[in-house]
């Protein structure tokens, strides 16, 4: 196995540590003039998505972790497995429900995925920071009512549950922020 | 290509008064600026800095020089031979150092006082300093390296086991695996990682009376119950800025510090460095009695103009160098 010494380290790299992979989100670099060297990093583990402080001696070494993400289209879910597909080679990757837990509301077939692979497998989906969605469910929209800020509860083709103005009418496509879940405006094409 | 310095016009002139302020200092006092060569036949042996070598093909086969980590041995030299009070502003190289404060080719401001004490060394940084870096608020504060650590952590540096050093490292940083730490390592983090931290920002901080496993080459004195070594830190807030020692002229000793030093080196798997025995024959004539001091100069820089990265005061750093 490839393993990294803390002098490589730098953000965005990515490493095992107690058999779960990580990426470095900030590395500082901290040594007396006339000492021991550290290495003090904040990584973000893949699979859970929680931000940890490490503080590693300099020299130490780690494991490379073999973690790729790739652009990728959402093409369905069969009970088990969400399925992915890489758009120029076809080839189809199926992702077990921890992987998609926090975007599984955002699936949408079609769409455009960066799916973060390890080893081969999906570790994690990252939606697209906007996406329109078709409004499934929803009360009905009140006529003239403008006041500022008012909305009410509506459901979207994925499933998620988002806030919109009370306008808005069901089957109507709107732009959504994935990483808020927040309303943005109607689709320019509906 | 991003070929433009990462500085300011601003910043450029700070430099340029801050160099002119120190030279003006020192002549004021009469204190000497020499040269000593940047690349040598020998290596800086301490094993937690590396310097960076160089080879010179010749038809003969290839000659390993190393670029210096500081001035230290041969400023020594011209000691011996009766310079006086010396000083010198050089650009000094230390392999791997990279990062917010550090840079692996940065300038270092150092000098030696012939016949002071380190305490008064430390008076005459703290009135250098004031000069430049004139709206500092609070008067320098002086703390013993032990003081510091009965104060956090209630055990004292000096005799405290490396058993309850690393039990003090588990309980104060969680981060960090103490497997593999020696006694100057688990000093070094608790120092860096949870004293270091809470020196008051904006004021000049001096640690000194180091505990004899940090002691490089600085003197070692006996006190009542064990022995310290005779060196100091000195830090602006949270970082540092210079090191200094009551320099040690015992020649025996110095022979002894440089081969201890390629010793750890080996028990860290390092490639073990060329000793320069020409500061070993100077010490064997005789060094005087001195007191001496390295400052990094652009860590002052940082100080004066309130840049948070070293790479914000250096015209061209490591990447763009």
């Amino acid at each position: 196995m490839a393993t990294v010494s803390t002098s490589e380290f730098k953000s965005g790299l990515k490493f095992i540590l107690d058999g779960d992979p990580y990426t470095i989100v900030e590395n500082e670099f901290v040594k007396p003039g006339k000492g021991q060297a550290f290495s003090r990093v904040k990584i973000r583990n893949l699979k859970t998505g929680r931000v940890v402080d490490k503080t590693f001696k300099s020299g130490e070494k780690v494991e490379a972790a073999d973690v790729m993400e790739v652009d990728m289209e959402y093409l369905y879910e069969d009970g088990e497995f969400w399925h992915f597909m890489e758009p120029t080679s076809f080839e189809q990757h199926a992702a077990e429900e921890t992987a998609v837990m926090d975007v599984k509301h955002w699936l949408k077939p079609q769409e455009k995925y960066i799916v973060t692979l390890w080893n081969g497998s999906p570790l994690s989906a990252t939606p697209p920071n906007f996406i329109e969605l078709q409004i499934t469910e929803c009360d009905p929209g009140v006529a003239g009512n403008t006041a500022q800020g008012a909305t009410k509860p509506a459901t979207v083709e994925t499933g998620a549950q988002i806030k919109v103005p009370l306008f808005v009418e069901e089957g109507e496509m709107v732009k959504i922020d994935t990483r808020t879940g927040e309303y943005l405006s109607r689709a320019k094409d509906s | 290509m991003d070929w433009s310095p990462n500085t300011t016009q601003q910043t450029r002139k700070s430099r340029a008064q801050m160099l002119h302020d120190i030279r003006a200092f020192f002549l004021q006092r009469n204190v000497l600026e020499v040269e000593t060569p940047a690349l040598s036949q020998f290596g800086n042996t301490d094993p937690f800095i590396e310097s960076i070598q160089c080879i010179q093909h010749k038809s003969e086969g290839s000659e390993l020089r190393y670029l210096h980590t500081s001035p230290e041995y041969p400023m020594k030299r011209l000691l011996a031979a009766g310079s006086g009070d010396i000083y010198q502003i050089s650009k000094v190289w230390r392999a791997g150092e990279s990062g917010n404060k550090h840079n692996p080719e940065f300038t270092l401001l150092e000098w030696y006082r012939v016949g002071f004490s380190y305490q008064k060394l430390m008076q005459e940084i703290e009135e250098l300093l004031s000069n430049l870096l004139p709206d500092l608020p609070k008067k320098a504060q002086f703390k013993t390296y032990e003081s510091l650590f009965l104060e956090k952590f209630n055990i004292n540096p000096h005799i405290a086991t490396n058993e309850q050093l690393i039990d003090c490292v588990r309980e104060y940083i969680d981060h960090l695996d103490s497997d593999g730490m020696n006694n100057q390592s688990l000093l070094d983090a608790l120092l860096s990682f949870c004293i270091e931290p809470e020196f008051e920002s904006s004021r000049l901080t001096f640690v000194y009376d180091y505990p004899v496993s940090q002691s490089a080459l600085a003197q070692i004195r006996q006190t009542e119950h064990y022995p310290v070594a005779e060196r100091f830190e000195v830090y602006l807030g949270q970082a540092e800025l210079g090191n200094g020692y009551q320099e040690e002229v015992d020649s025996k000793r110095n022979k002894q510090i440089l081969s201890d030093e390629n010793q750890a080196r080996k028990a860290f798997n390092l490639e073990t460095v060329n000793e320069d025995r020409l500061f070993l024959a100077a010490a064997e004539k005789g060094i005087p009695a001195s007191a001496g001091v390295a400052i990094g100069l652009d860590r002052v820089l940082m100080c004066i103009t309130g840049e948070k990265s070293i790479q914000k005061v250096i015209n061209f750093p490591w990447d763009k160098a």
